[in-house]
């Protein structure tokens, strides 16, 4: 896995290389003074120096690979993330420990006013940069596609519904025989924005199955809970008849089956495509506590459409509009230049994750070359 | 404390003529200085948790103390330290129902039993299980154990269901109590036993000898000279062990199901610990969060501390049988 995975990198960043000009990835005896303009990289002049990031942890993968291909071509420049979670990002941010963070939720409120502070009294903008998809993973022998729809969801783990030959999992799968046996249901045991995500698609796509608020702790009873999302996987990969909610990207390394998910106009299986399909219907709201570039969204959680899938998950870059330190800015804005680029989103559906869709890829570019 | 400390100082060097030797002086002061040292680093942790907690304290909509739920932030929050406290006790004393007695028969076993080639690996073998992160035996618990405590857990459902604590009435056997206890055992034994086996071989020959020549057996000199003789070092060995089975983070963070109920049903998947739940949920945690977090650290905090004085209270009780050995 890792071996592949390097590899991978290696051959993006060799392409990267041969494709543009005047990099200078690997000549060891570089004569060039390490100033801005050694290289390129997606469509963004390479900086220098040394930035620090931290956040999401469910960024982690994009920001390895992203972090890996741009030191690769621009010789020069570190840059360390930290997946130390969301909210301990948001804090390293607003504590000035940081250039950006990553956070699976918009920085709204007292955040964004106390984050000002080390904007030079700007606020920060909220930048969405890596979208992913959320996978219902069950294991269930002889059954291959099974379809759930958002209510049957909400009751499966609210633990509602106890077995697998229930009437209404067989209602959405008429052509499937379901097993007489109790549904052994799996969440996660740690504070997880993948939680609150999945959560807020119950609650806003089952209002009545699920009495829940959405949040990062898991609020039902019943089922057992795992740590972080490799837990989940390989809890539900190692119990019959389980079955528990991972990012699309775990489903695809353990080898697990993903459930479709019926929103109301026909199963949707999760995937890079339908995912991107989903995040389409996500609408800007910006926050006016922000700065003006800023990008807050909407997803719509209930969307109907039957090539859109519905479980999404969108994580935001958090930086400084205007008012970045000026060690800082040029490598920030590099880098984040190159990750919301067509080659930065490309490698996304490789690892597990979802591009944004290319209306927004645009509006994110656009408030990307505005930080200052 | 400090009073404990006095005998040490009672032996003052005998110098010629008025003076204490330079050294002396520098030597009794640097040590002063590593025990004051000691109480305000204590001092401090405290006052750091108690100053960190009051946010929580003071926003908490729910009952501190009862309230088997935790959504510190929401608003308002709602959190309480019940299952936690329920959870972490019930897992250490199960764990030390299960460690205790083994490790003593380990120890008496190399003290008094084995040959003293097998007393030695064995020995070093209890000494390398404490070595072992715990990391690896949350992985083993989850991943090996787990799957192979079916057998029992059923058998104790079957067979011993009528009481309560073994009975379980969903079916699934995984991600317990007990599995947490048996790992937590597991985690314990070595610092029981390498302690309790210390203690035993303090015993003075001279009453192991006595006791043989008045023809007691050998399980009658282990019963007569040796136990009562090792009681007060085992009980602290024990109540060390049960210090780290309150404390233990990772291992029962992972085989938990992390559930905010207090279940007595302990072979169903539930529970929750004081530091699992720090460990699980610190990452994603928002600021009333991390304070409700340091508020349940402090509970910890207190609770062994607790038991810490308790076990020094049992043992300045027993205090004649230490320095029988001189």
């Amino acid at each position: 896995m890792k071996i592949a995975r390097s590899t991978k990198v290696a051959a993006f960043a060799a392409a990267g290389a041969l494709a543009l000009v005047g990099c200078s990835s690997d000549s060891g005896s570089s004569s060039e003074s390490p100033a801005a303009g050694g290289g390129q990289i997606g469509g963004a002049d390479c900086a220098t120096g040394t930035i620090k990031a931290s956040g999401s942890s469910a960024q982690k993968n994009a920001m390895t690979e992203w972090i890996n291909a741009y030191q690769t071509a621009c010789e020069g420049a570190t840059i360390e993330y930290s997946p130390s979670g969301s909210s301990a990002g948001r804090a390293d941010f607003i504590n000035n420990q940081v250039a950006f963070a990553g956070s699976d939720s918009a920085m709204e409120g007292d955040e964004l006013k106390q984050a000002a502070a080390r904007c030079n009294a700007a606020p920060p903008i909220n930048i969405p940069m890596v979208g992913g998809a959320i996978a219902l993973t069950y294991n269930l022998e002889g059954v291959d596609n099974l379809v759930l729809t958002p209510e049957v969801s909400a009751k499966i783990f609210n633990n509602e519904i106890t077995s697998w030959n229930d009437p209404a999992i067989a209602a959405a799968n008429p052509e499937v025989t379901l097993p007489d046996a109790p549904i052994a249901q799996f969440h996660r045991s740690d504070g997880s924005g993948t939680t609150d995500n999945f959560t807020q698609w119950l609650k806003a796509a089952a209002p009545d199955a699920w009495p829940y608020e959405p949040g990062s702790d898991w609020a039902a009873k019943g089922g057992q809970g795992a740590k972080g999302s490799d837990g989940v996987a390989s809890s539900v990969k190692s119990t019959p008849n389980s079955i528990g909610y991972v990012e699309l990207s775990f489903v695809e390394t353990q080898g697990l089956k993903a459930a479709s998910v019926d929103n109301g106009g026909g199963a949707v299986a999760p995937s890079a495509e339908t995912a991107t399909a989903g995040l389409a219907s996500a609408k800007v709201t910006p926050n006016a506590d922000a700065g003006k570039g800023d990008l807050t969204m909407e997803i719509d959680y209930t969307v109907q459409d039957p090539s859109a899938y519905p479980v999404l998950l969108l994580t935001y870059e958090i930086a400084c509009e205007s008012g970045n330190a000026a060690d800082t800015l040029d490598l920030t804005k590099s880098f984040l230049t190159y990750t919301a680029s067509s080659e930065g989103q490309g490698i996304l559906s490789g690892i597990g994750y979802v591009p944004l869709p290319s209306e927004l890829n645009t509006q994110v570019s656009t408030s990307v070359s505005s930080l200052s | 404390m400090s009073t404990d400390l006095k005998p040490l100082d009672a032996p003052t060097p005998r110098v010629q003529g008025s003076s204490v030797r330079m050294g002396d002086r520098v030597f009794t002061n640097l040590t002063r200085l590593a025990g004051i040292f000691v109480l305000v680093l204590m001092a401090a942790i405290g006052a750091f948790l108690v100053w960190k907690a009051i946010p929580a304290f003071r926003d908490n909509t729910g009952n501190f103390f009862t309230t088997q739920e935790w959504f510190p932030d929401a608003s308002p929050p709602f959190f309480g330290i019940a299952a936690l406290a329920f959870g972490t006790a019930i897992s250490s004393v199960v764990a030390m129902v299960i460690a205790v007695p083994v490790a003593i028969g380990t120890a008496l076993f190399i003290g008094f039993y084995a040959s003293r080639r097998i007393a030695t690996s064995l020995g070093f073998i209890i000494d390398v299980l404490a070595a072992v992160p715990s990391i690896i035996y949350g992985l083993w618990g989850l991943q090996v154990l787990m799957l192979h405590m079916d057998g029992i857990t059923k058998w104790l459902n079957d067979y011993l269901g009528f009481i309560p604590l073994f009975r379980n009435e969903i079916g699934i056997y995984t991600k317990s109590i007990f599995i947490a206890s048996v790992v937590l055992a597991i985690m314990i034994l070595p610092t029981i036993s390498a302690l309790s086996r210390e203690v035993f071989l303090q015993v003075p020959r001279s009453h192991r000898e006595a006791s043989l020549a008045l023809g007691a057996t050998r399980w009658e000199m282990i019963r007569m000279a040796v136990i009562p003789f090792g009681r007060p070092g085992v009980i602290s060995a024990t109540m060390l062990g049960l210090g780290r089975a309150l404390g233990e983070t990772i291992a029962v963070a992972l085989i938990l199901s992390a559930a905010f109920e207090i279940n007595w049903h302990i072979t169903e998947p539930s529970g929750n610990t004081f530091a699992a739940n720090i460990a699980l949920k610190w990452n994603e945690a928002g600021p009333i969060g991390l304070s409700a977090l340091i508020a349940s650290g402090l509970i910890l905090f207190i609770i062994t501390l607790v038991v810490n004085m308790i076990a020094r209270a049992i043992i300045a009780k027993h205090k004649e049988f230490s320095g029988a050995n001189g």
